[in-house]
C-alpha cells in the first residue's frame, strides 16, 4: 500500500527540526532511518500530518568516547556502521553480538539506533540492551536538554516518556569492564525476524569467580523491554556455578509476563526465556574469566 | 508526463535530483511517493521490483550511496542529492551480462525471476565488502531476500561462482 499524504521536510538543522516538532507536536514523526516507522505509514496504521526528516542532520550520527567509560552513540547511527565498528566489538560487545540478528543487512544499512529505541518495540532488542546495560538518553527540545535513564524512557509497548516536542539525540552506554563478560541470545522463528524471546546478560567476577554485578535483561518477554531485577540480585556475592545459573533462570522464568503469539504460547516464551537465561548466563561467565 | 501530483492542487511536492546508474534525473513529485514507485513510474526503471512494499521480501534492494538498502522504505525526496543503482545499471545490454547475472543464469537461480533483482543488488554490494565468503556468509547475506521458487541452492552456487569470477 502507499502512505497517506503527509507534509514531507528535511530538516537543515537540529534547531529548525526541534522547532517544527514543537509547533506540529504529536501530529509530525521524525524520520530517521525509516524501518519501522515506514512500513506502519504503508499500512496506514500510522498517518502522521508531516515527517521531518532528519538524515540531512549528519551531526547526529557516529561515535565517540565520552569520559567516565562511556560510548556515547549519536541517535542517526546505522545499524550497519555499528556492525563494522571494531569500537563497538571491543567496548560494548553486548551489542555487537546482537546486532547480526536485528532484521536483515538492507534494514541495517538503513535502521538507526535512535529510531529503533524510540519506536520502543518490546520485542526489539536495543530496547532491552540499554536497558541491561543501564544506559542513559539524551532527549533535545526547544526548551533544552535533559538525560534520560534507560528504566525511565520506555513506557510500554511502542511507547516512550519522550514529550512531544523532544527528540531523541544520542544514548550513552558504559564500556565493558575488565572481569566482566556478555551474552546476547534469541530465538526467533527465521533469521532477522523479531525475537520469540531474547536474553542480554552481563557478568562481573571478582578473582575468586564470585560475582559482583548482573545484568539480565529480555526482549518480548512483556510490554516493553524487562530487566530481571531479582534475578540479578540473587545472582550478586555467588560463584556462578550450575546451582545459581538455574536459580536465576528459574526466577526470569516466573518474573515475565510476555504476552503470547501465533509464533509462541506465553508458556513456550517463559520456557525459552528460562533456557536462554541459563545458556547466556554460562556464557557470559567463560567470558569473564577469559 | 502527467503525474497524480501534477494534478493535486496544493499537494506536498518537492523538486528531487538523483544519479541513478550514472545519469543525472530531476523530477517533481509528492512527499509521500515511495522511492521504489518513483524509480518504476517516474524513471520507468522497472527492473527494481515491489513485492511486499513492507520491508520484508527484499524484492525492491537497489544500492543507495554505496549500501543495500530497501527502495520501498524510503520516500523519493529524500533520494535528493544522491546516487543509486538499480539493477538497469549491472550490464550494459544483454550481450555483456555481469559475473552475477551470468551466473545466476548458468546454475539455474532464478525461475519466475521476480526477486531476482533485489538479489542481484544485495549481492553486489556485499561481494564488493566479502570477495572471498564462505555459504554461511552467503546465506546470512541472502536472509533479506525472499525466493519463493528456487530453495535457494542455485542462488548460493551462483553467488559462489559469481565471487569466484570476480576475485579473477
Amino acid at each position: 500500500m502507499k502512505p497517506a499524504p503527509f507534509r514531507y521536510v528535511a530538516a537543515r538543522t537540529l534547531d529548525q527540526a526541534l522547532q517544527l516538532k514543537a509547533e506540529h507536536g504529536d501530529e509530525a514523526r521524525f524520520l530517521a532511518g525509516g524501518q519501522s516507522l515506514v512500513p506502519t505509514m504503508n499500512f496506514r496504521l500510522t498517518q502522521p500530518a508531516m515527517l521531518i526528516d532528519i538524515n540531512p542532520l549528519l551531526e547526529l550520527a557516529g561515535l565517540a568516547e565520552v569520559e567516565s567509560g562511556a560510548i556515547r552513540i549519536g541517535a542517526l547511527t546505522r545499524y550497519g556502521v555499528l556492525e563494522r565498528d571494531p569500537a563497538i566489538a571491543r567496548n560494548l560487545p553486548l551489542i555487537h553480538e546482537a546486532l547480526p540478528l536485528i532484521a536483515h543487512p538492507q534494514i541495517r544499512n538503513r535502521g538507526t539506533i535512535g529510531g529503533n529505541l524510540a519506536h520502543a518495540d518490546p520485542a526489539s532488542e536495543m530496547p532491552a540492551i540499554v536497558l541491561t546495560l543501564g544506559a542513559k538518553l539524551r532527549a533535545q527540545s526547544v526548551r533544552g536538554e535533559r538525560w534520560i535513564a534507560a528504566a525511565d524512557f520506555f513506557a510500554g509497548a511502542l511507547s516512550t516518556t519522550l514529550e512531544p516536542d523532544e527528540m531523541l539525540t544520542a544514548v550513552e552506554l558504559p564500556v565493558a569492564q575488565p572481569g566482566s563478560g556478555a551474552c546476547f541470545m534469541e530465538v526467533s522463528r527465521r533469521r532477522g525476524d523479531f525475537a520469540i524471546i531474547g536474553v542480554a546478560c552481563t557478568l562481573t567476577l571478582d578473582a575468586d569467580g564470585r560475582c559482583t554485578a548482573a545484568q539480565i535483561g529480555l526482549c518480548n518477554a512483556g510490554d516493553g523491554p524487562v530487566f530481571a531485577t531479582e534475578a540479578c540480585d540473587a545472582l550478586v556475592g555467588q560463584p556462578v556455578d550450575a546451582a545459581a545459573i538455574g536459580a536465576a533462570a528459574d526466577s526470569v522464568r516466573s518474573a515475565i509476563d510476555p504476552g503470547g503469539s501465533i509464533h509462541g504460547s506465553k508458556e513456550f516464551q517463559r520456557h525459552i526465556a528460562g533456557v536462554l537465561t541459563a545458556r547466556a548466563l554460562a556464557v557470559a561467565n567463560e567470558r569473564a574469566r577469559q | 508526463m502527467s503525474t497524480d501530483s501534477d494534478l493535486m492542487a496544493g499537494a506536498d511536492t518537492h523538486d528531487v535530483t538523483v544519479t541513478v546508474n550514472g545519469t543525472a534525473y530531476r523530477r517533481t513529485v509528492e512527499g509521500r511517493m515511495l522511492l521504489s514507485d518513483f524509480l518504476r513510474h517516474e524513471l520507468l526503471l522497472a527492473g527494481t521490483h515491489v513485492g511486499c512494499e513492507h520491508g520484508v521480501c527484499g524484492a525492491c534492494t537497489v544500492i543507495y550511496d554505496g549500501v543495500a538498502v530497501r527502495s520501498c522504505l524510503m520516500f523519493a525526496p529524500q533520494a535528493d542529492g544522491h546516487a543509486i543503482m538499480t539493477v538497469e545499471g549491472l550490464a550494459p545490454d544483454v550481450e555483456h551480462m555481469h559475473p552475477l547475472q551470468e551466473a545466476m543464469r548458468e546454475c539455474h537461480g532464478l525461475q519466475c525471476g521476480y526477486c531476482t533483482p533485489g538479489i542481484l543488488m544485495t549481492m553486489k554490494a556485499f561481494l564488493e565488502e566479502n570477495p572471498s565468503p564462505d555459504e554461511a556468509q552467503i546465506r546470512e547475506a541472502l536472509s533479506g531476500n525472499l525466493c519463493r521458487c528456487t530453495g535457494y541452492q542455485h542462488i548460493v552456487a551462483a553467488m559462489k561462482l559469481a565471487a569466484e569470477r570476480l576475485r579473477g
